[in-house]
């Protein structure tokens, strides 16, 4: 872990993330009764890739948002790093 | 498979010490029209839905989940620095002598889930509207806690899982209505 | 927006024991006037979308505290 958690900077990052993924997890549910609309794909395909920019600075920052092989890790192992989300 | 990710929905702010509020919203937590309730109940329907709105029910359980952590994470930062004497003043007293400063799935009144809370009929429209009733019970739940807190930290958490709700009813109005319409495949006499 | 609260006032016998509530109140979500979801909808911004639980805000039902800030 490169940074502090629960600094400044990391409740900034993480409420842009979670600003992203809400926005995707929006366009997850209306996609699935909504298959053919075209722009909604668009602006899905679009979000997933901010958001995968985002989800790297952040994991390089803060350490692994996902475990079993989604995220490296530096050493020691990050994984099992406090904090966990009900902690901050 | 599921792949846990390492943050909230939402954030979680609780800023004000009420511990009271932990017991009422163990309602959401292991209450019959709670979060865990939603989760397990559309995880489990969806292996006998039409393939159509099988994502449907996938990924809206999926998001209860999610919902279920934000609901655990605000119990979890109201009794952590509770004494007992704290914990029995907020009507706590009996979850303390059965289960210390931990969760459990049980509502409001101290009563154990149960899997009898939820149903799975196999009947397409049948599961369809016990999922529109579920998410508009809790609704209806999430309107009642908000009412019972002056914390404005604590509202805001519950009005974003309020309005979830609202957004799932209409996903699975949705799925009934394609359902309803599917008139691709063969009529069966 | 159309206010989605709606109000009765239910009916008073006569030994009701305690001093009766003037109305009632039940919210009426936007949900209940839509059966499919047209697309094309107008969007709120990325940063108010998580802020109001919605990407869209005809789907947006607003809801206040009775209790308020401040205590009962």
């Amino acid at each position: 872990m490169e940074a502090n958690p629960c600094d400044q900077r990391y409740y900034e990052m993480l409420e842009q993330l979670q600003t992203l993924d809400f926005a995707l997890v929006e366009l997850n549910l209306y996609l699935n009764t909504h298959p053919d609309d075209l722009r909604s794909i668009e602006q899905f395909n679009q979000l997933t890739q901010e958001r995968t920019k985002l989800a790297n600075q952040f994991q390089e920052l803060y350490g692994p948002l996902q475990n079993f092989g989604r995220a490296y890790s530096k050493c020691p192992w990050e994984w099992n790093q406090t904090p966990w989300p009900w902690q901050v | 498979m599921w792949i846990y990710e390492k943050k909230l929905q939402y954030p979680v702010r609780v800023g004000k010490c009420d511990i009271r509020m932990a017991r009422y919203l163990s309602e959401q937590y292991g209450g019959a029209d709670g979060e865990l309730a939603a989760a397990l109940r559309y995880m489990n329907q969806r292996y006998t839905i039409p393939d159509k709105v099988i994502g449907v029910l996938n990924d809206i359980s999926t998001e209860e989940f999610a919902h279920l952590e934000m609901i655990a994470t605000m119990i979890y930062k109201l009794t952590k620095d509770a004494s007992v004497c704290e914990l029995e003043e907020a009507g706590l007293g009996p979850h303390f002598a059965a289960h210390d400063h931990a969760l459990f799935y049980n509502n409001a009144s101290g009563v154990p889930f149960t899997a009898a809370y939820i149903q799975a009929k196999g009947d397409p429209l049948a599961d369809l509207y016990e999922d529109i009733a579920a998410e508009e019970k809790a609704r209806a739940t999430y309107q009642w806690l908000i009412d019972m807190t002056d914390d404005v930290d604590l509202q805001d958490s519950l009005k974003f899982l309020r309005e979830r709700e609202i957004v799932h009813a209409l996903r699975f109005k949705e799925a009934v209505q394609i359902i309803i319409d599917d008139r691709n495949q063969k009529r069966v006499f | 927006m159309e206010s989605q609260l709606r109000r009765y006032t239910p009916f008073r016998g006569p030994f009701d024991p305690c001093p009766p509530v003037p109305f009632k109140t039940y919210v009426v979500p936007p949900n209940q006037f839509i059966t499919f979801q047209p697309p094309d909808l107008p969007q709120f911004s990325l940063q108010e979308a998580l802020k109001y639980g919605t990407l869209w805000p005809a789907l947006f039902s607003p809801y206040e505290s009775k209790c308020k800030g401040g205590g009962k």
